[in-house]
């Protein structure tokens, strides 16, 4: 078994649109049924989290850009930790993801532990 | 003739207080004599009541003739006099021994504190729970077997390795520090919950037996509520959880002594009280800042006294169970999450999320399948339902399995 990060990325101005609350607690519900779904399969390592769609990136010589980051299109709106045999076991537990839903992608890559 | 039933019921409520009084005044490396103390006093009680009839107060009798045998001892022990005698009079700051206190706060004191000794990390988790019967609830050895489903010998020598641990390593018997208390206090919870769930879902056949032990581990929940420290969102929750589920006592055996499923319960049976004593614990438990695993469990259970099927039911449900596997992965959570889902989206969804949970080897999960695809596919139910009756070794089971067949074979 590794562990695998499923990074979800989604247009940042698709996710910046309003939503009604109702809407709001019925994507909750979908986003929770996915993950409990990988969870009730003993797979989910970290539930993970949400990450705001505004941040700043900081490079060489400390040059600093605001974020939403719309020249890249697709922005990382948050990740999971689930664990898997391999990639192939990881890529089918990201079937569902409620991203793709929405034009979004889930990248899926094994995390390399630190020893 | 009152008589006869009587000693047997002072001893279950009284036993365990006077030990619990008698070791904290002596120290644990006394239990032994605590307990000795306890037993030769019922035998007197049951000797001399026999011959002179009651006394007045039964209570205080056993009270009065403990403490006279608790103070003989401390007269007469050697190790005790040079070593534990002195440190109880420098404590006391007197210079006298003062008598063990049987006062209703002392011994509330008394129990609380020798359940955080029983519920120590340095001792395993099931003998723990043996313990907590034995010890708190004046449980003996063969109660405690057939509670836990097996002989004598293993659960009394699984008591006397735990209780030579305690002696030796002189635990103490106290509320632990600030520093350490959540800790502690969850392995106390832990021993509680594990306690009801020993009577509420065990196989033992003694309904008597295990509907004590359900109210046993309530009644050491309310003890924990009753002291400030102790007094916590999740010792809250976890009562309210056990309220819930105990308000169904009644109508999930019939008269037969069989399990009725919660869908053939009858509601009326369901005990109201509970259900508003949980409810009120339940917003008891609201205050902390961090949402338990009781939390999760109490709010599941509460939904579930709600016989009607309803979309918030459910959906509420769901949710709580996805919640749940998030902090806290179970086979029998994934299998009830499953069925919730089926509930809220249908059974065609439910089917392919529940072959994926990989769970061949439980019975329930044979139950399940075999459940969802009673609306979608009778064969494939059957052979469900077939390798669940095949699992099982209980009787009882195999019978409800094959009812439940031969009704899906008669549908219309």
């Amino acid at each position: 078994m590794n562990d695998f990060l499923l990074v979800f990325r989604n247009d940042v101005a698709l996710s910046q649109t309003q939503m009604s609350p109702d809407q709001m607690q019925a994507l909750m519900s979908t986003w929770q049924n996915w993950i409990g779904g990988i969870a009730a399969q003993n797979k989910l390592v970290s539930p993970g989290n949400r990450l705001a769609p505004a941040g700043k990136v900081l490079a060489t010589n400390n040059v600093i850009t605001d974020g939403p980051f719309v020249e890249i299109k697709e922005a990382i709106g948050g990740y999971i930790i689930v664990k898997a045999e391999n990639i192939d076991e990881a890529t089918t537990l990201s079937e569902g993801c409620p991203i793709l839903h929405v034009g979004g992608t889930v990248e899926i890559r094994m995390i390399i532990p630190m020893n | 003739m009152e008589q006869p039933a009587l000693l047997p019921d002072l001893f279950r409520t009284e036993y365990s207080k006077i030990v619990a009084v008698l070791c904290k005044y002596f120290g644990m490396p006394f239990l032994e004599q605590a307990e000795d103390i306890a037993s030769e006093t019922f035998l007197l009680a049951s000797n001399t009541w026999g011959l002179k009839g009651l006394p007045n107060n039964p209570t205080a009798w056993l009270y009065t003739v403990a403490k006279n045998k608790a103070i003989d001892f401390i007269k007469h022990n050697q190790v005790f006099k040079q070593k534990v005698y002195p440190e109880i009079i420098i404590s006391s700051q007197t210079s006298y021994v003062p008598e063990p206190d049987l006062s209703p706060s002392n011994i509330m004191d008394s129990q609380l504190k020798m359940m955080f000794a029983i519920c120590n990390p340095i001792i395993p988790v099931e003998a723990q729970v043996g313990l907590a019967l034995n010890i708190l609830c004046g449980f003996g050895a063969d109660e405690i077997a057939e509670a836990f489903l097996t002989n004598r010998d293993v659960i009394y020598k699984r008591l006397q390795r735990a209780k030579q641990k305690l002696r030796e390593e002189n635990i103490t018997i106290d509320i632990p520090p600030q520093n350490e208390i959540a800790v502690r206090l969850d392995a106390v919870l832990t021993t509680v919950y594990l306690l009801f769930n020993e009577g509420y879902f065990s196989s033992s056949q003694n309904n008597a037996l295990r509907k004590d032990l359900c109210i046993e581990a309530m009644r050491l929940n309310v003890l924990l509520l009753e002291n400030a420290t102790t007094n916590t969102a999740e010792s809250n929750a976890l009562l309210a959880l056990m309220c819930f589920h105990a308000s169904r006592f009644e109508a999930r055996i019939n008269n037969s002594g069989e399990m009725v499923l919660y869908e053939e319960q009858n509601e009326q049976l369901w005990n109201k009280e509970l259900i508003h004593k949980g409810e009120y614990y339940l917003n008891n438990s609201a205050g902390g800042n961090q949402i338990s695993t009781y939390h999760l469990e109490a709010a599941i259970a509460y939904w579930h006294t709600h016989k009607q099927d309803t979309q918030e039911k459910w959906e509420n449900i769901l949710q709580l169970y996805n919640k749940l596997l998030q902090v806290n992965y179970s086979p029998i959570a994934a299998l009830n999450r499953t069925y919730a889902l089926a509930k809220v989206m249908g059974a065609a969804i439910a089917i392919k999320e529940a072959e994926k949970l990989k769970l061949e080897q439980t019975l329930q999960y044979h139950m399940l399948l075999g459940h969802l695809y009673a609306q979608v596919d009778l064969n494939t139910a059957l052979s469900y339902l077939q390798n669940a009756e095949n699992l099982t070794k209980r009787e009882s089971e195999k019978r409800l399995l094959a009812d439940l067949q031969i009704k899906l074979q008669h549908l219309p």
